[in-house]
């Protein structure tokens, strides 16, 4: 983000760089760096709050003001202790015969449709594969997750990619299924540690280690500290 | 798992360095017109997503709101972007300041990259001046830069 700053100021705009990590926008030192303390993917802050991104927006105009380079940190932080989880009640089972996750992942569609019809589709499925087939691609980690080479197991797709696809597709479902703003890394933790398909991702995702497939393979199926 | 050991990942890395910081005087925030520059790898859904390793950008029109966040990390939370674009990409807020004459206008287009790149040189020597020779001609004198 910073080198875009330095680029886009010499090319003589001013600009001014937002930062969720401290060192990194400290340390590239954009013309005008904001540093807020707020969780990765919110540099605005609070979704749905208009008036906190007002206020984080009057701070990052502000240094405009300065007749040289500046850094300055936003004077409010939100914090993530790492434990508030998304309380979303899962669809009973429906069918006996398919594997749990799979059940699941069919039983959220109606959720993740109504989801899709208020926000639109913003992180679900699409990158690698459609909301159709997040079943399939569960089934093929439930074939990784026992043993079989990813690359025979059917995965339709970079793994990475096909899982950063389910998760998009249970994060959304979740949106339809909570009556408030969740917390930031609320959906991820609930999808990764409370959902079928969420145990399916992180045990393919051991299995390929294990297998000793190349760690970029898999190691960003999910959140790099899992 | 919590942000903060995710951002622990990312504190040490190593980062690009400048040996001169440019520095343009800004013109007066209530005569500039003002476009957003985000590394959320965000795109229209009918334009090319990003591949990983992506050092191109993605033009953004104002007047669509249907952008889609096509970044490739898994190191970060999705859903605040899900609810309210502006969380990313505070297009809404731009267009209320424009209409108190906060700022003078908000730019018809912006820019997205793909950030988290490791290999920026493309990015400094040809498809970040590019995007800024493209902001120039739209006008555009104060950028105001995303991540997520």
């Amino acid at each position: 983000m910073s080198t875009l700053a330095h680029i886009f100021e010499a090319a003589g705009m001013a600009t001014i760089a937002l930062g969720s990590v401290k060192n990194q926008i400290k340390n590239t030192a954009p013309p005008r760096g904001l540093w807020c303390d707020f969780p990765l993917g919110r540099p605005l802050g609070v979704p749905q709050n208009a008036e906190f991104q007002h206020q984080v927006l009057a701070a990052a105009f502000s240094l405009l003001d300065s007749k040289q380079t500046v850094f300055k940190e936003y004077d409010i932080a939100i914090k993530d202790e790492g434990t508030e989880v998304m309380a979303c009640t899962l669809p009973p089972r429906h069918d006996p015969e398919a594997h749990p996750a799979v059940d699941e992942a069919n039983g959220l569609r109606p959720a993740y449709e109504r989801a899709l019809a208020k926000y639109g589709n913003r992180i679900g499925a699409g990158r690698t594969i459609s909301s159709d087939q997040i079943g399939e691609a569960i089934e093929s980690f439930i074939r990784v997750a026992k043993g079989t080479p990813w690359k025979e197991a059917g995965v339709p797709g970079i793994p990475a990619r096909v899982s950063q696809d389910i998760r998009g597709y249970y994060e959304t479902a979740a949106l339809a299924l909570s009556d408030h703003a969740p917390a930031a890394w609320a959906g991820t933790r609930w999808f990764l540690d409370h959902t079928e398909a969420g145990k399916v991702v992180l045990s393919a995702r051991q299995a390929m280690a294990d297998a000793g497939e190349k760690q970029p393979i898999w190691f960003y199926m999910v959140p790099g500290d899992r | 798992m919590a942000d903060s050991d995710v951002k622990a990942m990312t504190a040490d890395l190593e980062v690009p360095s400048f040996e001169v910081a440019a520095f343009t005087s800004p013109v007066k925030l209530s005569e500039a017109k003002v476009a957003i520059v985000t590394s959320a790898s965000l795109h229209h859904p009918d334009d090319d997503g990003f591949s990983p390793g992506d050092v191109g950008y993605r033009v953004l029109e104002s007047n669509k709101r249907d952008y889609v966040l096509g970044h490739w990390s898994p190191n970060f939370d999705a859903t605040g972007f899900a609810l309210d674009i502006n969380t990313v990409f505070p297009i809404d807020r731009l267009d209320e300041l424009a209409a108190r004459g906060v700022i003078g206008s908000v730019s018809d287009i912006h820019l997205a990259y793909a950030g988290n790149q490791f290999e920026l040189s493309a990015i400094r020597m040809d498809s970040g001046p590019a995007g800024a020779k493209f902001l120039n001609e739209q006008g555009v004198d104060i950028v105001l830069l995303t991540p997520v």
